[in-house]
């Protein structure tokens, strides 16, 4: 964008579970607007029914996740001043999920995936008041309660974007990642180094790090947590030789 | 050409993945029109070149000890027979038979490939680049089905660790090598250019060795209190720190190992004389 | 009135912030049926907004800090209007609140030793803001959702499903309460998704549906801050107070236009962010009033001192309570010492190294990188006032949250009381755990008293769900008809809906005047007969024409309670500033302004006119009454009132 005000074709993916298509809208941009502005403009003007997702308009919300020139963004910190004159843009909905109506998609695979993870296990005896954590030993589950639940992670992931029969085994990056927080976290009791493999799929991922990129807290998901949690499990799992004497066993009986 | 490539990347399959029953129907398979398959495609590129190089050389078995004190990384450690016409080359005996099909380090280097192979970073170059797994970010990927890691053999990828402990033999090892190459036999203490080479090339396998994830996870990460073990925790800060830029070793070592091991090859042949700085 | 989805529940809790959340928390703990309405998703409440802190007089960071301190600061930042049995509660019941939560997996800063980490924040004593970052609500909805989680699976273990004992219906907009002889009966309203509508069966309903801000042009708050319970709790026949009292918090984003109003967090100056104007004067020296003399630094020095040595030194006045920020620097940019985008300076670039900032305000840095090209740990800020607070609400009993309808609670920012004339930073969240418990055992308690009783429970009628249906679905019939009967085109909601924000930021915005705000309610009623002929296109799945339309029903109700009041009250104070009447009175200070629907005159289904009458606020607990200096009270009551207090006043 180069004045502080331009007009710009904006093509947005339009349509429900059963049909769209992509309808091109000639819209003004001003200086500084983000793509969630020029949607809301169109909104006003043109299409008062297109829907969209989005609250905070500040990045804070995780509400107005889409897929912007084919990746997934948050519409509220997508500037429009990233693109170029030339540049073409395409707007779409997530593409992991079900669509419900234009760029509103349905989440709640999402939410029945957080519904998997055991919860918090305070220590027993610790009443309110008397917990005491040092701030080194907060701050990694810290940088994964960063996360503002845009499920972008999930919408980029590959096992679930490309495969959707895995959607029952795999929990996605965004509830790995709090397995990790939990994990990590200095008080918590539970182990979840077993379920992590077993229940959520841990061994689906293949670290080739998407959800990484496109998140918009910046979280390291995969170095952070996810690597991390895959190590646990090799702690436990593939010491080559507790593992020779499971595989021994097992085929004794 | 990148419609092309995008084509024969990125091919429509039916109802899987993007274009599963409910999900948008936008179409293609992907909308990006950045060029996004100049990664991968780098990539591949890349590891072929190291792959080609690397083979070639660990099979040649000839130019491998310069200037009778210079051992190349490729060699290291040399204890094959073989070894023999080059005195002085093989500084932990020789004992392994010497055979065209058997490399003279046969002892480090299946442990260094399956290091590398096994490594983090490795894997997601291959998966996205060789086995498009996926390519790019929110492109789709050409399989019918996929299992990650789950079963064999990518299963055994979660023994990197033991990888990473020999990986840390090997590296001392190339220490050694490093710093005897500083004596030469009979001019006594020298330093010349294949010395800073040889240096060099050990400190980044150092970094790129010590930035492993497994290491990270050795040396503090599996602690859940990090203020009980201030010196773990202290280790772990700098290994994370190191760790953030593991890809970037990752591909420097790739290179300084060609390039050592050129520069020794080179060396030994006499194409090039080494500079002698001290002595 | 054939096949509406119809859901049963013991409580009904109206919105899914910290004070819903934290009220279906309780509600279930009690072992009663509870769901939860909210018009975004779950977890994405305006909650999760929030960035500076939730303060509790925890004494972790300063242990002389008390719920005393912490009383009267409330008092004192609210200018004595409070509710005071709330800000008792409230300071002594967050520490509790806040310790709660980490027992449910929050993770706060911490102090050297180990405990929840404190900031400093306008208005407050001490450094008493727990915090993480600036992200602390975020934290706080995201345990409590957690928490919801934590019992789900308790129920499925228990009953096979998560859904027993507490269900989500997300994305979801109550319109209207439905009400079976004056008690609370249900709720009536649709599927964002589907359009289609919904009605819920609860004895009890709690409403924590949060603020107005959307009301205005410039503004912190989300398409979601309508003032929906304000209006379904008059419409229901409860009575708002205080709804003068709109709090513009000093610091919002000025430039780009696109951004302006997004909010700065107070934690940049309770950080040792300093207000500077386009000169590079710390101009807020020069605007402590003389309700504050002596309590804040006089120098420069002093107030850089105050940051390492808070015994010896005073605070700097970048601290003072919100309106008197927002309202010196409305002034300097008025006088022409604004900056270029018509804002003051935010400096925290020269008074922190670059990575202490980043480590600190992660959210502010990230926020002006994206947003405006600006880095914080290099140039300063240019911010200015932003509508973000509504400091009334819905009346409600202070220890169960109860509204006069029977069966009707409410709590946090819909509820009025707490905060007087102005709130505190950070005592929002604070206030909504301690009132969001309060409430869900106040409904808890209805519910079981009305069991004890034999009562019935109220039913719903299919008159009134007919009704509701029939007013929802308004816009729709319109829009059949094509154009009205005069041939006029229909209005488009968003039309309406700017000009509703200009009427109310430009004309009963941070200073009003008689003239103003009477030519507010003229433009008011104008909008209220536009409102009528509003047409939207479409059909009714997903339809944000269509859901603003209704939502307007709710804005112009809460316009013209606030635009009354506000012209009602002939004084100055905290949140409501008259150029007319610009001094305290103190024969204002003991009066609160209730709103109710109107019955006289003609009636208007979409839009119920409202009234506003004075009652009297009663006088402090004789031992609340005793904390406070003779010397500070003078400031703000009546020599009579003053008899009161033990060294008594001389009447
Ligand atoms: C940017 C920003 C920063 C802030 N920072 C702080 C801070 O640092 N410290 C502090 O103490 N306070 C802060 N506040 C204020 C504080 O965040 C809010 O006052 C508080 O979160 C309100 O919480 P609530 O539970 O009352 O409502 P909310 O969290 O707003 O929740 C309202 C809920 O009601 C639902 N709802 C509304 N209408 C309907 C309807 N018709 N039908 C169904 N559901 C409905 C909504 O969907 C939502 O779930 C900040 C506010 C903002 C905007
Ligand atoms: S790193 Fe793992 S979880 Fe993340 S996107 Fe890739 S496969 Fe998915
Ligand atoms: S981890 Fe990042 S990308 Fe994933 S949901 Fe959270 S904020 Fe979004
Ligand atoms: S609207 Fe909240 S993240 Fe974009
Ligand atoms: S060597 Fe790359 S992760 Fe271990």
């Amino acid at each position: 964008m180069t004045g502080p005000s331009d007009s710009r074709v904006v093509r947005v993916w339009r349509g429900d579970a059963d049909d769209g298509e992509l309808v091109d809208f000639q819209v003004e941009a001003h200086e500084g607007e983000v793509v969630l502005d020029v949607l809301h403009r169109i909104q006003a003007t043109q299409a008062p029914d297109l829907a969209i997702r989005w609250n905070c308009k500040a990045g804070k919300c995780g509400s107005c996740s889409a897929e912007i020139n084919g990746r997934p963004r948050l519409l509220c910190m997508t500037r429009m001043s990233v693109f170029t004159q030339y540049d073409e843009i395409v707007i779409t909905p997530l593409r992991t999920f079900p669509v419900i109506r234009d760029l509103v998609t349905d989440v709640s695979f999402n939410y029945t995936k957080a519904r998997e993870i055991p919860a918090f296990v305070p220590p027993p005896g610790l009443g309110p008041g008397e917990y005491r954590m040092a701030q080194a030993d907060v701050e990694r589950s810290q940088e994964f309660r960063k996360c503002i639940e845009c499920f972008l992670c999930q919408d980029v992931c590959h096992v679930v974007r490309d495969h959707e029969e895995n959607k029952s085994a795999f929990a996605g990056p965004r509830h790995l990642m709090r397995v990790a927080e939990l994990e990590m976290h200095p008080l918590d009791t539970a182990d979840r180094v077993p379920a992590v493999q077993d229940q959520h799929g841990l061994g689906l991922c293949n670290i080739t790090k998407c959800c990484t990129e496109v998140c918009p807290e910046g979280i390291k998901i995969t170095d952070n947590a996810l690597i991390p949690m895959k190590e646990r499990v090799a702690d436990r799992r593939y010491d080559p030789l507790v593992w020779l004497g499971r595989t021994i066993s097992r085929r004794r009986d | 050409m990148t419609h092309l490539v995008r084509r024969i990347l990125a091919p429509e399959f039916g109802a899987h993945g993007v274009h599963s029953r409910g999900r948008a129907a936008i179409g293609s398979g992907t909308v990006r029109l950045d060029n996004w398959w100049r990664a991968p495609a780098a990539t591949t590129a890349g590891l072929l070149v190291f792959l080609l190089y690397g083979g070639f050389r660990a099979f040649q078995q000839q130019y491998f000890f310069a200037d009778e004190r210079y051992l190349t990384p490729f060699y290291s450690p040399c204890v094959s027979l073989g070894c023999a016409s080059e005195p002085g080359s093989a500084h932990f005996g020789m004992f392994l038979p010497d055979n065209p099909l058997i490399p003279y380090a046969a002892l480090s280097l299946p442990f260094l490939l399956g290091f590398r192979l096994t490594c983090y970073y490795y894997r997601k170059a291959y998966y996205r680049s060789i086995w498009l797994a996926p390519a790019a970010c929110a492109v789709p990927e050409p399989h019918a089905t996929y299992t990650g890691e789950t079963r064999l053999p990518l299963i055994l990828q979660n023994v990197h660790r033991y990888f990473f402990y020999v990986a840390l033999l090997v590296s001392l090892v190339n220490t050694y090598d490093a710093i005897v190459a500083f004596k030469h036999p009979t001019d006594g203490f020298v330093v010349g250019v294949g010395n800073i080479v040889l240096l060099v090339n050990v400190a980044l396998l150092w970094c790129y060795t010590v930035s492993c994830h497994s290491c990270r996870h050795v040396t503090g990460g599996r602690l859940k209190h990090f203020s009980k073990h201030p010196v773990r925790y202290w280790l772990w800060t700098k290994v994370s720190a190191l760790n953030t830029r593991h890809m970037l070793f990752a591909w420097v070592t790739l290179g300084t190992l060609v390039l050592t091991d050129l520069y020794i090859a080179l060396v030994a042949a006499g194409t090039v004389t080494d500079l002698r700085l001290v002595g | 009135m054939t096949d509406t989805e119809r859901h049963e529940a013991d409580v009904l809790v109206i919105g899914a912030g910290g004070a819903g959340l934290r009220a279906a928390i309780e509600a279930r703990e009690r072992g009663l049926r509870v769901a939860i309405v909210c018009k975004s998703l779950f977890g994405k409440a305006h909650t999760v907004m929030a960035e500076g802190g939730c303060a509790a007089a925890m004494g972790n960071v300063a242990e002389k800090d008390s719920w005393q301190v912490h009383f009267r600061d409330t008092m004192r930042g609210g200018k004595f209007l409070n509710s005071w049995r709330m800000a008792e509660l409230h300071a002594q019941e967050a520490p509790d609140r806040v310790w709660e939560l980490e027992t449910w997996g929050a993770l706060f800063d911490r102090t050297a030793d180990g405990r929840i980490h404190q900031r400093n924040f306008g208005g407050h004593t001490y450094p008493r803001l727990a915090h993480v970052g600036d992200r602390t609500g975020l934290e706080l909805i995201r345990t409590l959702q957690q928490r919801i989680v934590a019992l789900q699976q308790a129920d499925h273990a228990e009953t096979g499903d998560h859904e027993s004992r507490l269900r989500v219906f997300a994305e979801c907009t109550v319109t209207e309460l439905l009400t079976d002889g004056g008690a609370v009966a249900g709720a009536f309203g649709y599927w964002r998704e589907s359009g289609r509508f919904v009605v819920f069966t609860a004895p009890a309903v709690v409403l924590a549906t949060g603020g107005i801000g959307k009301s205005f042009q410039v503004t912190s708050n989300s398409w979601e801050y309508t003032g929906d319970g304000q209006a379904l709790a008059l419409r229901a026949g409860a009575d708002l107070v205080d709804m003068e009292f709109v709090q513009f918090h000093p610091t919002g984003m000025v430039w780009p236009p696109s951004v302006k109003g997004i909010l700065v967090t107070e934690g940049v100056r309770g950080d040792g962010g300093v207000l500077r104007n386009s000169r590079g004067e710390r101009f807020m020296f020069g605007y402590v009033p003389d309700v504050f003399k002596g309590q804040y630094a006089q120098t420069e020095d002093e107030a850089d001192r105050w940051y390492d040595d808070q015994d010896a030194n005073r605070r700097t006045p970048d601290l003072l309570p919100r309106d008197e920020v927002a309202r010196a620097i409305n002034t300097e940019v008025k006088e022409g010492r604004g900056s270029k985008h018509g804002g003051v300076l935010l400096d925290i670039a020269s008074r922190l190294p670059a990575e202490e900032i980043k480590r600190r305000l992660p959210s502010m840095y990230h926020q002006f990188k994206e947003l405006a090209d600006v880095d914080i740990t290099a140039e300063p800020m240019e911010v200015g006032p932003t509508c973000h607070y509504v400091m009334g609400g819905i009346d409600v009993d202070p220890d169960t949250g109860a509204t006069a309808v029977p069966g009707l609670f409410a709590a946090g920012e819909c509820a009025g009381g707490m905060h007087g004339s102005n709130r505190l930073g950070g005592n929002s969240l604070s206030d909504l755990l301690v009132f969001g418990r309060r409430a869900g055992i106040g409904a808890a308690d209805h519910v079981g008293g009305l069991a004890a009783r034999g009562g019935r429970r109220p039913a719903v009628h299919d008159e009134d769900v007919d009704a509701a249906a029939e007013l929802a679905l308004a816009p729709f019939a319109r829009a059949a008809g094509g154009v009205d009967e005069d041939g006029a085109a229909g209005e488009n909601p968003y039309a309406l809906h700017a000009d509703l924000q200009r009427t109310m930021n430009d004309l009963v915005g941070i200073i009003r005047t008689e003239a103003e705000m009477t030519a507010a309610l003229d433009r008011l009623a104008g909008l209220r007969a536009r409102l009528r002929d509003v047409v939207v296109e479409g059909h009714r799945q997903y339809n944000p024409g269509w859901h603003l339309a209704l939502d307007l029903r709710n804005m112009l109700m809460v316009g013209e309670a606030v635009a009354s009041s506000a012209l009602r009250r002939t004084e100055s104070r905290g949140g409501h500033t008259r150029d007319d009447y610009p001094t305290l009175d103190a024969r204002w200070r003991h009066r609160v302004l209730v709103t109710h629907t109107r019955t006289d005159g003609p009636a208007d289904p979409v839009v119920p006119r409202v009234a506003v009458d004075v009652a009297e606020r009663d006088p402090m607990r004789p031992d609340l009454f005793a904390l406070f200096e003779l010397e500070e009270l003078e400031k703000y009551y009546t020599p009579a009132e003053l008899t009161a207090h033990p060294e008594g006043g001389t009447p």
